[in-house]
């Protein structure tokens, strides 16, 4: 060792010793040091969204040291000639201001943007990786609940987010909003009044409000159910596709000293290299050219962002069916679409776990996982529920079809009313079929790129065991 | 840097062709690894190429943040070249994260064994160690009622503050229109009935109040008289003169505004009538029929406002709304003898 590489060694120790006489960490820092990873590539969908999360909150500081939570109106004399003598909300003007004035602000508002339809689209696939794979069940049924809570938290903290900005788009947003809680029955009325302190479009303190949702409490919760999240994953240990030498009762993988530390923290530095290369270059909510909201105005052909789009789809499905007794509207509409529909998916979601439980009778942990094609009817329903959600998101689109290729909008929604029932049913079986073929022939397709050879569950399992007598067949032997 | 691609790609086809012959179907559940089927390994890569190449990548890293700084300081406001430097060097840096991780340190495949989480015996452990703590209390009952009134009273404190959020719904049917008040453009000048013209639409707002509550904006369109059918209760003369008619602007289900006019036939449906249409969910509303749904999810029809031309030919409000503008919640105000087809 060299004189320079033998006195840094000895730095090292005597700053670490100096650690040890305060904290006293040596046992959990070795332990996670050899904390070992599964090696998986579908195992880094949630490492994205921690990602995101740390690139949003990086992005989002900066942001709110420009933005003014306002409704107060004035008028535009900033750089943008086209809004020149506009009446706006200060809240516009600050946001416009971020965009086209601040140095490099452009850059951190659309990289905040594009940071959250990632944080978002990343949490859906991993949700999706554990539903099919069987990753929610015991014990990490919990964790799973906590996965969706931090789901519907990202959803409202977008949401939140792009209607701060009260451009036209966003006051468009917001006033739906407001419909939708106005629709809960009996209390709706008096709970809107409540959060927007009045009749919309609300009192002055409604801005305030919104941001310190945005910019504190939904964060912060965010981050305690994170700590959560990782905590539980750290105490439970990562589960694992079966594979030679790996049981219920251990992990095999890369441990967390050196490689897989390298390789995460490549992986946040691509995530954020990718969110910051899509801030600059590609153009999102571009809020100067909508121009300021007016509870007069609207735009024509507008979208939200796309983890809203299933609840504008759903709105839109909806036939108009108001209920009213006695000159009271039970449940004004746009509670089934804004309200009913979300409401009901996550209850499915969060309830997953205890009904595979029940319908199972499959009580033990599990820390192995399973392919989806091992358990055909467990990924039919899956399959088909999503599929369901899907097309309801979908139908957020039926606008465009009609703009683009002239298909009548209301064909488009008589024919999504049956179709939406129709569909799932149709991918329920086609997802069974594959599945029972992959069973009996076995291609790997993702063994060329992936160099893993994941191998089936072994049949000691009740749900599989009663599929197969259902089916009439047997698994053939694990496949190599 | 071909050359130690192919050598990776080799190696890599090795290890997927070794590995291959050994996942041979395992028996049954064994309770310990048997040395066959040990996957632990370690290999030291020792290959100065990937040594070489993080290093030119974290010397890419930092040129490309260099010139973030650079870019900044000559034009901060080129978006695309500060997200291409910012990004780039980022992007980078993983680069050069991942070849080291995968190329440069000790590669490991290590087994950890897992503890269970549920000890035998523990949870009983654990309730009579909570349960100790209450050894020679004897009015259980009562400390346990007496905690459990407190706590109901401590969330009650709490519901009444949430209470001072917001006032009560006192003006929730509060809106600006009456009699008399005159009906002006988005530049603030009073309508000439003159200036509506068929086949187009116009926003109106009340002249002297706010004009961003829910309640303020009104469409106005003049139409021929065939197609005018409006219900027995709205004699022309107050609600539709010379063809000219108010509605709220406001969609009844989710509150935007109205901003879709066809004239003089709504194309999709066989309906020979003109409609206003909600760009938001596409609630389509027939001005001919006082404001009927027609297709889409709102649940009401479009409130009218009736309208009257004064004798200088300006538009003023005819009196006020019998129903209320916008979305609805429970105790919303229908039109009177309300039913779905107007």
């Amino acid at each position: 060792m060299s004189l320079v590489g033998r006195s840094l060694d000895r730095r090292a120790k005597r700053f670490v010793a100096w650690n040890e006489e305060r904290i006293g960490a040596a046992r959990g820092i070795k332990w996670a040091m050899r904390y070992v990873f599964p090696d998986h590539w579908s195992f880094l969908l949630g490492e994205v969204a921690l990602y995101s999360f740390i690139v949003l909150v990086i992005t989002g500081i900066f942001l709110a040291l420009f933005y003014i939570p306002s409704d107060h109106m004035v008028t535009y004399h900033g750089s943008y000639a086209p809004l020149q003598g506009f009446r706006m909300s200060e809240a516009y003007q600050s946001v416009v201001h971020i965009s086209l004035e601040v140095p490099a602000g452009l850059l951190f508002r659309q990289t905040h943007h594009w940071a959250a339809d990632i944080f978002n689209a990343s949490i859906l696939l991993h949700l999706t990786r554990v539903l099919f794979t069987g990753a929610y069940r015991k014990p990490r049924d919990l964790n799973w609940m906590i996965g969706l809570t931090m789901l519907t938290l990202g959803i409202l903290e977008g949401f939140a987010g792009y209607s701060l900005v009260d451009d036209l788009l966003s006051g468009m947003g917001l006033v739906i909003a407001y419909a939708v809680s106005m629709s809960i029955p009996l209390i709706g009325g008096q709970l809107s009044i409540l959060l927007w302190k009045g009749a919309y479009p609300g009192a002055s303190v409604f801005f305030p409000r919104l941001e310190i949702l945005h910019v504190f409490l939904i964060p912060a919760l965010l981050a305690v159910l994170i700590t959560l999240h990782l905590g539980m994953i750290m105490r439970q240990h990562h589960s694992q596709f079966p594979g030679r030498g790996r049981r219920e009762r251990n992990v095999v993988g890369t441990p967390m000293w050196p490689a897989y530390a390298l390789r995460s923290v490549g992986l946040l530095l691509a995530v954020a290299g990718v969110e910051f290369l899509l801030g600059g270059l590609i153009q999102i909510n571009p809020i100067w050219q909508w121009g300021p909201y007016h509870v007069y105005l609207s735009e024509n052909g507008a979208q939200p962002d796309w983890y809203i789009g299933w609840l504008i789809g759903a709105l839109r499905l909806m036939p108009n069916f108001e209920p009213r007794i006695d000159g009271f509207t039970i449940f004004p509409n746009p509670f089934w679409g804004g309200a009913a529909f979300p409401g009901f998916v996550f209850a499915v979601m969060y309830l997953w776990p205890w009904a595979q439980r029940k319908l199972t009778h499959d009580y033990r942990p599990h820390h192995l996982l399973h392919r989806p094609r091992d358990r055909p009817v467990h990924s039919a329903i899956a399959a088909a529920f999503l599929s369901w959600v899907l097309i309801v998101f979908m139908v957020g689109a039926t606008d465009r079809v009609f703009f683009r290729l002239d298909i009548s909008y209301q064909d488009e929604i008589r024919f999504w009313r049956g179709g939406v029932w129709l569909f799932p049913i149709i991918v329920f079986l086609v997802t069974l079929w594959v599945c029972r073929w992959l069973q009996r022939h076995d291609p790997h397709p993702l063994r060329g790129w992936d160099g893993q050879v994941v191998e089936p569950v072994q049949i000691s399992d009740p749900l599989q065991d009663r599929e197969q007598q259902a089916a009439g067949t047997h698994a053939p032997p694990a496949g190599g | 840097m071909s050359n130690l691609i192919g050598r990776l790609l080799a190696l890599l086809t090795v290890w997927r062709l070794s590995r291959r012959s050994d996942s041979e179907p395992s028996a049954q559940e064994q309770p310990d690894i048997s040395p066959l089927e040990d996957p632990s390994k370690r290999e030291v890569p020792n290959s100065r190429k990937a040594e070489l190449v993080v290093a030119i990548l974290v010397t890419v890293g930092a040129a490309s943040g260099f010139a973030f700084t650079a870019v900044y300081i000559l034009n901060s406001h080129a978006n695309q070249l500060l997200g291409v430097t910012m990004g780039g060097a980022f992007v980078a840096l993983a680069a050069a994260a991942i070849v080291a991780g995968l190329h440069v340190v000790p590669q490991e495949t290590s087994v950890e064994e897992r503890d269970s989480l549920l000890e035998e015996g523990e949870p009983e452990e654990i309730v009579e160690m909570v349960e100790s703590g209450g050894e020679g209390v004897s009015r259980r009952v009562l400390l346990t009622g007496a905690a459990g009134v407190a706590g109901i009273g401590l969330t009650t404190t709490v519901g009444s503050a949430i209470a001072s959020l917001g006032p009560r719904m006192r003006n929730i049917h509060k809106v600006p229109w009456s009699r008399g008040v005159p009906i002006v453009n988005e530049q603030g000048k009073i309508f000439h009935a003159s200036e509506i013209q068929v086949g187009s639409f116009y926003t109106g707002l009340p002249a002297g109040h706010f004009w961003e509550d829910l309640g303020a904006p009104l469409l106005l369109v003049r139409l021929p008289r065939h197609y005018i059918h409006l219900p027995p209760t709205r004699p022309l003369a107050k609600w539709a003169p010379h063809g000219i008619m108010a509605y709220s602007k406001i969609c009844t289900h989710a509150g935007c505004a109205i901003s879709l006019y066809r004239y003089p036939v709504y194309a999709p449906t066989s309906v020979g009538s003109p409609a206003f249409t909600c760009p938001c969910h596409y609630s389509t509303f027939l001005p001919g029929y006082g404001g009927t749904v027609l297709f889409g999810p709102a649940g009401r029809p479009l409130p009218q406002l009736p309208v009257t031309i004064n004798p200088n030919g300006h538009l003023v409000a005819g009196g006020h709304f019998d129903e209320d503008v916008g979305p609805a919640w429970f105790d919303v105000r229908v039109p009177k003898n309300f039913n779905r087809n107007g």
